[in-house]
């Protein structure tokens, strides 16, 4: 019973980081790039149990977030230098990177205690198993601790520069134009995307992280009016796929990890459904809401 | 996944083995991955042009649940099977993917990252779920994920040639069509082309070639295959035929060497490598190809600058000449270009690095424009030199007085276009701003100075020749 409460309270916390950074992401329309360093970050977390040669959580968070990073600049760079279209520079680095976090793991198999099946699943289900203690004392899980920090960090970030954020989000030439440094913050949302995908690798592994970063970000896009509302609505989807994915995954016997994904899904897909029903209903064209009061 | 060591001796064996072609289940599998690579990045060509690189990854991802759908339903793993679910629900995501922009105000990269990931939740849920139920046939599924060539079965391999050889065809004959979509799509309208259905076909074309890929690279690295080797072949080809061919010959070569590795150690993920060979292809092209490479840009780069260090060293000569109080009170025509100038005085007159401008007089020696005077260890320049010299006063002093005259210019403002445009003008030109300043009479630039000719010079001839 208390296992399963650390296995909600992680995928819980998983899922609200997710989506936090992903409202940020689906705004600036970096869906993709968001994608792709929660891919390459795998290989980031297995050149960091080579090079440390253990689970060292400061090892594994710089690694991920350094390949985070250069997969950011490495699509930039490429793009800008080959002239090849944006997604598919995003595309080339992306698969590269995650091909070689794959292929290193088949062929260390024995030495890192990584596998295949935790890359695409996550392990959510032992994680009350790996456990921190401090002297006699039993502190709960350690992935929930590794996010519950990462999740305590996104929260201070962006409540101190919100309305940097928002500037940048909305208004990325007004922001140009008044000195803020874009691609500061660019880099900043890539390291926050990038330390969050690596902490949430041992709950969901690292491609259904993708589903947690958007799907609950875009169900909160179609309904919330301000960036403010947003977020909660991203929140709140995000709470409610863990609760229901769980409650599927019990009652299937499946995977948890897919399941919140899964749920995440079937709720965006609920809620277009419910908007589209509303506009038949209403027999007028109902205006999309645009998120006008940005400096309200 | 464990078996593979670090190194083996006996992989040279499996390499050399694997080239006798003596298995002919490898051959099998090397001929699959080999077309299998030639039809994936062909097709994949036409996503590139239509600027949907990614769509491929999407459309790998949403195949996952059609697949174990397909098992839960039916409880047997036949290829045909699988390639039908496959691509239904591959198509099922193409939908999604094309109708939530169009309907809601969710993005379209939005769009495309929601089907891929929700898709691939959906299939790895049903997965799990399979991995739970008392049914046999089902260790085979996982393998989708990332490939395994190496479990391919003969039937598996026959439906793939088929299927790549069919998507091949179809390219060929209406090769056409597909390019004028893709690069011209409202004249292909307008000229009443049926657009709806080409591109549902290509959608097909393209949804299956990623099915059948699935086995040999895996759903989630499918996008390389369709991706990559089109990228790479841009920097070969200016034409599409051209650079679908390449694309397909670096694919299929990428094919027959995860084959390879597929034979040499069977329990490697055959995707990954696939990639990984991909990327180093790509990496080659990026670099070293003719033309269009990296290395190739640079060294063009060099030497455009080199010409215009050149040229602006003869140009200085020039001034230096005509401002020489020897020329002071001679008619403009009948000035000395054959003065002899040390480096301090052409340092005095264009800012210019030493190093750089050593190396640039040892040039226009060495070009013969130039020579040294062993006195005064000075330069003056040749009878070609003084030639090269007026031409591009004359080209720079033209376009002065062009702009002024013709385009009411700001004076002070025209040096600085005359100096960019003095290395690019044709001789064409020069004549075609000749004749539009000929009604002005004498011909002198805004600031006054005569604009020399080199027309009828004595060494055009030989130049000429």
């Amino acid at each position: 019973m208390i296992s399963d409460l650390w296995i909600l309270a992680t995928a819980s916390l998983v899922a609200i980081s997710c989506s936090m950074v992903g409202v940020f992401l689906v705004l600036r329309r970096m869906s993709l790039l968001g994608d792709a360093i929660s891919h390459s970050v795998l290989l980031g977390i297995v050149l960091a149990y080579l090079i440390a040669g253990s689970r060292s959580v400061v090892a594994m968070m710089i690694g991920a977030t350094l390949i985070g990073l250069l997969t950011a600049w490495l699509s930039n760079a490429l793009h800008r230098v080959s002239k090849l279209q944006t997604d598919a520079s995003i595309g080339i680095v992306f698969t590269w990177f995650f091909a070689l976090g794959v292929i290193l793991i088949s062929i260390y198999a024995g030495q890192v205690d990584l596998d295949q099946e935790c890359v695409l699943y996550g392990e959510i289900a032992f994680v009350p198993f790996d456990t921190i203690i401090w002297g006699e004392q039993d502190l709960g899980p350690r992935a929930l601790w590794i996010i519950g920090g990462v999740f305590i960090v996104n929260l201070i970030l962006i409540l101190l520069a919100f309305e940097r954020f928002k500037l940048v989000a909305f208004h990325p030439a007004l922001a140009l134009s008044l000195g803020v440094s874009v691609s500061f913050w660019h880099y900043l949302l890539m390291t926050m995307v990038s330390l969050t995908t690596v902490a949430s690798f041992d709950a969901v592994g690292a491609i259904l992280v993708v589903a947690l970063l958007v799907i609950p970000a875009s169900s909160a896009y179609l309904l919330a009016s301000s960036l403010r509302s947003m977020l909660w609505f991203a929140a709140g989807y995000a709470q409610a796929a863990v609760l229901l994915g769980y409650a599927l995954a019990v009652w299937l016997d499946s995977s948890i990890a897919a399941s919140i994904a899964v749920m995440a899904g079937v709720l965006l897909i609920v809620t277009v459904l419910v908007l589209q029903w509303q506009k038949q209903r209403h027999g007028i064209k109902v205006k999309a809401t645009v998120l006008d009061d940005t400096f309200h | 996944m464990g078996d593979f060591v670090a190194y083996n001796p006996s992989y040279w064996a499996l390499f050399v083995e694997f080239w006798q072609l003596n298995d002919p289940n490898a051959v099998w599998v090397l001929i699959g991955s080999a077309l299998l690579g030639l039809s994936a990045s062909v097709i994949g060509g036409f996503a590139f042009l239509r600027k949907r690189s990614l769509m491929g990854d999407a459309l790998a991802h949403a195949a996952l649940p059609g697949v174990m759908t397909a098992f839960i339903l039916f409880h047997a793993n036949t290829p045909i099977l699988m390639f039908l679910g496959a691509v239904s629900s591959s198509f099922l995501g193409l939908f999604l993917m094309d109708w939530l922009p169009k309907n809601t105000k969710i993005k379209p990269d939005a769009a495309m990252a929601i089907t891929l990931s929700f898709f691939f939740a959906l299939g790895l849920m049903e997965l799990s779920y399979i991995q739970g139920l008392e049914v046999a046939g089902k260790s085979g599924l996982d393998k989708i994920l990332f490939g395994q060539a190496a479990a391919m079965l003969p039937h598996d391999i026959y439906l793939l040639s088929i299927v790549a050889i069919i998507v091949l065809i179809m390219v060929a004959l209406f090769f056409q069509k597909f390019r004028l979509i893709a690069f011209n799509r409202s004249y292909a309208k307008s000229i009443g082309l049926n657009i709806p259905f080409y591109e549902v076909l290509l959608a097909l074309l393209i949804v299956m070639s990623v099915v059948i890929g699935l086995q040999i690279v895996g759903v989630v690295l499918m996008a390389a295959v369709l991706l990559t080797p089109v990228a790479a072949a841009r920097f070969w080809n200016q034409n599409l035929p051209g650079m679908l061919m390449t694309a397909g010959g670096i694919g299929a070569i990428s094919g027959v060497l995860s084959a390879n590795v597929s034979y040499m150690a069977p329990a490697m993920p055959t995707g990954p490598w696939m990639v990984v060979m991909l990327f180093i292809l790509f990496v080659i092209s990026f670099l070293f190809a003719p033309r269009k490479g990296l290395l190739s840009n640079l060294a063009q780069q060099r030497q455009l600058r080199r010409h215009v260090c050149d040229e602006n060293v003869l140009r200085t000569f020039y001034i230096l000449n005509e401002r020489h109080p020897v020329n002071d009170k001679k008619e403009h025509s009948a000035i000395d270009l054959g003065l002899a100038f040390g480096e301090e005085a052409i340092l005095a007159v264009r800012g210019i690095a030493i190093g750089k401008l050593k190396q640039t007089l040892q040039r226009l020696e060495q070009k013969g424009l130039l020579s040294r005077t062993h006195d005064t260890d000075g330069w003056r320049l040749t009878e070609m030199g003084m030639f090269a010299a007026m031409t591009l006063t004359r080209r720079h002093r033209l376009w002065e007085s062009y702009l002024t005259e013709q385009l009411d210019m700001d004076v002070n403002k025209v040096h600085h276009y005359a100096e960019q445009i003095e290395h690019l003008l044709t001789d064409e030109e020069t004549l075609q701003i000749e004749q539009a300043l000929a009604q002005q009479g004498a011909l002198r630039d805004p600031h006054g100075r005569k604009i020399p000719d080199s027309r009828n010079h004595p060494i055009q001839d030989e130049v000429a020749k």
